[in-house]
């Protein structure tokens, strides 16, 4: 089964620039509403391979997006 | 009433009609088959209702040449932007400098902080409402934080040289505040080279869309800790929090946005973008300028301005001898079926300027859906009225 992490962000505007920002990159991703064990905020986050993970994080950090946290599933 | 085919809608600075095929069905789609909050909740019509959202942001950045959507702040129109401008950034004992030409939306914040302590000054403008750059910079205090500038008359179209002020702002370290009412969409607007800082638009004029969207575009320089929300509340985002959050939009964006009408300006801008403000601002300058000619041909007729339709947006204030503006009006809604505004539209400071206070003018405000046959018809009725007919 494929493994998957999510990054957390503050706000659904975030998400949805981290999305296209990965998107261009051939980094497939998803939005989906952020798992209960992970906040107890209503808000969506942003779930991509594992294997993605750091590759995405170079990505956005260089984007000079804020995010809350990068979690494993 | 006319069936609108009929009418000649000259109307179009106060807000432009009709709007762009695709912009009403954008609206309608969004209700029927999306409807959703975006930014609250985790579904897939909250998600899409977002995007929807994100993609308009993205189009006004790209329209004015701002790298990052998210310094888009959308809002009701272009008065809250502004209000949420200036009121944001100006603290008791700054010095804010301004034009004569400009709209009661500027003024009336203006003079309200001025009674709190903001010091204000009216640089004045030329009879034909043009603004002389090195009277601002010789305005200019120790404690001056902001120029505001509409970018060009509601009145009578002249259009101010922002880049110029924008030089002079940036060199002194200032922001440059402009309002772009009239020219988002009907003038090509590039923040960095015109080095405007904030960026207040309204997406009801020139850019098509419907009324209820507008907003504040902020440039890099702007210091979001310096600029103050205008109101908090919910953003969907940080709930745990019952602070404010601090960065952006959510800072100055809360409460439930209006989807329906951003879902139309996102369709007006794909139009405009297919257009292309280039080619609608060559159609708006040709129509201007016979509009021009036309009117100064007709014996009785003062027109108010630059009268050069290279210098002013396709907006063209003028009176008749011996009639009132109202009177004209009146006149040509109900014998011509022409749509026009008279008075002093919202802009006393610019109407003293221009000499027309308190009486006004009459206002053809042009657009991209007015062809040459209206002009013309448009000068025969107003020739009509000048004989006396
Ligand atoms: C120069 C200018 N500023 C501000 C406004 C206010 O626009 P809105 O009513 O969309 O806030 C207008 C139009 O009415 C305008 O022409």
């Amino acid at each position: 089964m494929e493994e998957y992490a999510v990054i957390l962000v503050y706000s659904t505007t975030h998400a949805l620039r981290i999305e296209k920002l990965l998107g261009e990159r051939g980094l497939e991703c998803k939005l989906i509403p952020v798992p209960r064990h992970l906040s107890s905020d209503c808000g969506i986050c942003v779930r991509l391979r594992r294997a993605d993970l750091e590759a995405a994080r170079a990505v956005i950090e260089q984007a000079g997006i804020e995010h809350e946290g990068m979690y494993p599933l | 009433m006319k069936p609108a085919a009929e009418v000649i809608y000259f109307d179009n600075a106060a807000t432009s009609w009709p709007k762009p095929p695709g912009v009403a069905a954008a609206m309608t789609d969004f209700l029927e088959r999306v409807g959703a909050n975006p930014g609250r909740s985790g579904h897939r019509l909250s998600i899409a209702a977002a995007r929807i959202v994100f993609r308009t942001r993205e189009q006004i950045a790209a329209l004015f040449n701002l790298p990052d959507p998210t310094r888009v702040i959308f809002g009701a129109n272009v008065t809250e932007a502004l209000n949420l401008a200036l009121h944001g950034l100006l603290k008791p004992g700054d010095h804010v400098i301004t034009s004569g030409m400009e709209h009661n939306s500027v003024m009336r914040p203006l003079r309200a902080l001025e009674r709190r302590g903001v010091e204000l000054t009216v640089v004045p403008c030329a009879g034909d409402g043009s603004l002389d750059a090195a009277q601002v910079a010789a305005a200019i205090r120790p404690h001056t934080v902001l120029v505001v500038l509409n970018h060009a008359s509601n009145v009578c179209g002249t259009i101010l040289p922002v880049a110029e002020v924008g030089e002079i702002v940036r060199a002194r370290g200032l922001l440059l505040l402009v309002d772009a009412a009239q020219t988002a969409g009907a003038l090509p607007i590039d923040m960095q080279a015109e080095k405007i800082d904030l960026l207040a638009f309204t997406g009801h004029k020139s850019l098509y869309g419907p009324t209820g969207t507008g907003g504040l575009a902020l440039g890099e320089r702007v210091d979001i800790r310096r600029l103050d929300s205008l109101k908090q509340g919910g953003t969907g985002s940080r709930s745990e929090r019952e602070e404010q959050p601090e960065f952006l939009p959510d800072k100055y964006e809360c409460g439930t946005p209006n989807v329906t009408g951003l879902a139309g300006l996102s369709a007006a801008l794909d139009w405009l973008q297919e257009r292309g403000v280039a080619s609608l601002r060559a159609h708006e300058m040709a129509l201007c300028e016979r509009l021009l000619n036309g009117l100064q041909d007709i014996p009785g007729v003062t027109v108010y301005g630059p009268r050069a339709a290279s210098r002013q947006t396709a907006t063209v204030s003028f009176n008749l001898a011996g009639l009132q503006p109202s009177e004209v009006g009146l006149r040509l809604d109900e014998e011509f079926g022409i749509l026009c505004r008279v008075g002093l539209h919202c802009a006393p400071a610019a109407h003293r300027t221009l000499g027309t206070f308190p009486t006004g003018t009459v206002r053809f405000g042009l657009g991209a859906f007015n062809t040459p046959e209206q002009v013309e018809a448009a000068l025969r009725a107003v020739a009509a009225l000048a004989r006396g007919h």
